[in-house]
């Protein structure tokens, strides 16, 4: 029976999939200012965006468009770069890994420091611990990551502290150090917000398990408070914290243009400014679903994840 | 800690004074105003009190230092950086709250509907919904943005629509429960219209959720923005824009700090701002409420 939920679930990422390709096509298609008008600029000659429309295939019916467009994107075929002339799948894959990479990076950084701060500010409530730590947090929700970035660059890349490459990527093969030393900064600027909201998850769900029943009739019965806290809070007191690091993976997603704007950082990001620039629409458009299509994914894993931490939840009948 | 709020009841849904009361005596609020308070002041009179001309270039006075002529320095053009925030604020907060009154005038009716139809309708516009929320706020920004031209209106319309869907759902759940209750039967009874049922009997019931949710986004619609203008897809370069100034201040760092320093501080106070009254707002309109989603 866990299986017909798990292929519910499969089903359903799949329709997201095809319904985030669909409002990509009709965002970038049917808005007003077509797309030759895009790719050549105001002020082009009926000509030019005559020539334009049918040598990109435009002049089709729409709905003909449409089924090549979500067609290639099942296919995983975004076309071609108008820039290069490069298949676009060829160019976004070794982009996505590094991204993937920074992101990992990332919510790694975000887990192991968020999670336990957030408890031990649960289990201290009302101390100066507590208030410490929320009103750190309170301040990093406040930063934008290109403020956090800008001002990290800055910090730790010129000649006082000079502790890390000012951008760039090495790959993984050449040495898990400098791999790290170059990921590290840009994990870290992209944690600002994201670990400060982790953090107010955590302690909020804890300090709602803590107050709980079960919680007081531990207690009552002399369990230890540390078994309390790790024994029997830890693992229902973050089951919403597995929802909040799938949703902030969604946020990821989208800081990475910010972060590898600023730390030259060559991942899905970079590629989808530069596609702005150039307006080169394909792969403008498989910068913006590939990332998308990676957070319905996570969002999958992540209900996936809660149904194995919570046995008490049986979804999907 | 703030814990004063539990002893709300019922009650109180209609009377607005005590509201304000009460919000006035909650101290993120009141820190919230204090801040938020002369950023509006800017916003409005921006020209007016701004001490110099804040498009205006003067080579010789390039990277002042702050505290001489100009009170906060000036950039890599000579420009006044003080009248340069200021000028600044209004394209920020306008963004900001201009966004989330798009999101609301566009979500609010689909959650309303959604909500009180309930069925097939309900799940159709939940659905569709749910398309627009799962593509990352900022990358669906960006690719409005792409494609319209990038100017305040645009921004704003694009923050918006990113924005609307999460209204909708909040004012969907609020409705589900508020339509079930006798005044709608009896106003069914009476024969009002949907229209009526909707917007006179239903989303009176509903506001705070609401303005709690839209208040809580305010900030991240700053962020969105002045990410965006960061970006280049902003509202270009004479407006002053605290998201652009940041950008340009990038390459002028070892002549004047600054000039980095004092728009990073003003977005950061202002975003801050907007968090604590959002909190404020939910700790006396939704005291049960805790977790937002993005």
């Amino acid at each position: 029976m866990n299986y017909v939920y798990l292929l519910k679930r499969l089903v359903y990422m799949l329709a997201a999939v095809l319904a985030v390709s669909s409002a990509v096509f009709a965002i970038t298609t049917l808005v007003p200012g077509n797309v030759a008008n895009y790719i050549l600029g105001t002020g082009a000659t009926e000509e030019r965006v005559a020539q334009v429309e049918a040598d990109l295939g435009l002049d089709r019916p729409v709905h003909v468009q449409y089924l090549d467009f979500v067609g290639g994107v099942l296919t995983l075929d975004f076309g071609e770069s108008f820039v290069s002339g490069q298949p676009v799948s060829e160019m976004i894959w070794p982009r996505l890994i590094r991204t993937l990479q920074l992101a990992a990076v990332a919510m790694t950084i975000s887990i192991v420091t968020a999670i336990p701060l957030g408890i031990v500010a649960a289990a201290k409530r009302d101390t100066i611990v507590d208030q410490l730590v929320t009103t750190t947090s309170y301040i990093g929700l406040s930063v934008p990551s290109f403020v956090s970035a800008t001002l990290l660059l800055l910090l730790f890349t010129s000649p006082p502290l000079e502790l890390f490459p000012r951008g760039g990527y090495v790959a993984l093969k050449n040495g898990v150090i400098p791999w790290l030393h170059h990921l590290l900064l840009p994990a870290i600027a992209m944690n600002t917000v994201i670990l400060a909201y982790v953090l107010r998850q955590t302690r909020s769900s804890m300090v709602e398990t803590l107050e709980s029943e079960y919680i007081r009739t531990a207690r009552l019965k002399g369990v230890a408070e540390s078994k309390v806290l790790f024994g029997h809070a830890f693992r229902n007191g973050l089951l919403p914290t597995v929802t909040v690091l799938a949703l902030n993976f969604g946020w990821m997603m989208g800081a990475v243009v910010i972060i590898e704007e600023i730390f030259a950082y060559p991942g899905v990001g970079e590629m989808i400014i530069q596609a702005v620039d150039s307006r080169d629409l394909p792969v403008l458009q498989a910068a913006i679903l590939v990332p998308t299509i990676a957070f319905i994914i996570a969002n999958f894993v992540a209900d996936i994840v809660y149904t194995l931490l919570d046995p008490r939840i049986t979804l999907g009948e | 800690m703030a814990t004063d709020t539990s002893s709300q009841t019922e009650s109180d849904r209609s009377p607005i004074p005590p509201v304000v009361w009460r919000l006035l005596s909650n101290r993120r609020v009141v820190i919230g105003l204090v801040f938020l308070v002369p950023m509006f002041v800017m916003a409005v009179l921006g020209e007016t009190i701004a001490p110099h001309d804040p498009t205006n270039t003067n080579v010789q006075m390039r990277y002042d230092s702050p505290g001489g002529k100009f009170l906060l320095g000036t950039d890599h053009l000579g420009r006044d950086l003080l009248s340069r925030i200021i000028v600044g604020a209004r394209t920020t907060l306008l963004i900001g709250f201009g966004s989330i009154a798009l999101a609301l005038a566009g979500g609010v009716p689909i959650g309303l509907a959604a909500g009180y139809a309930k069925g097939r309708t309900d799940e159709l516009l939940m659905r569709l919904m749910d398309i627009v929320i799962s593509i990352p706020t900022l990358l669906l920004g960006l690719l409005i943005l792409a494609v319209l031209s990038s100017n305040v209106i645009n921004v704003t319309l694009a923050i918006g629509i990113v924005y609307a869907p999460r209204i909708a759902r909040v004012t969907r759940s609020a409705t589900l429960s508020a339509s079930e209750e006798s005044y709608v039967m009896a106003a069914q009874a009476r024969g009002e219209s949907n229209t009526h049922i909707l917007f006179r009997e239903i989303l009176p019931n509903v506001t705070s959720p609401i303005v709690v949710e839209g208040s809580v986004r305010v900030g991240y619609a700053i962020m969105i923005g002045t990410s965006l203008s960061f970006l280049g897809l902003g509202t270009g370069p004479p407006t002053p824009d605290w998201g652009f100034m940041i950008a340009e201040a990038r390459d002028h760092i070892f002549q004047t700090p600054w000039f980095l320093v004092w728009p990073s501080l003003a977005l950061l106070l202002t975003v801050m701002a907007t968090n604590l009254i959002g909190d404020g707002l939910r700790d006396v309109l939704d005291p049960k409420e805790t977790g937002d989603s993005r």
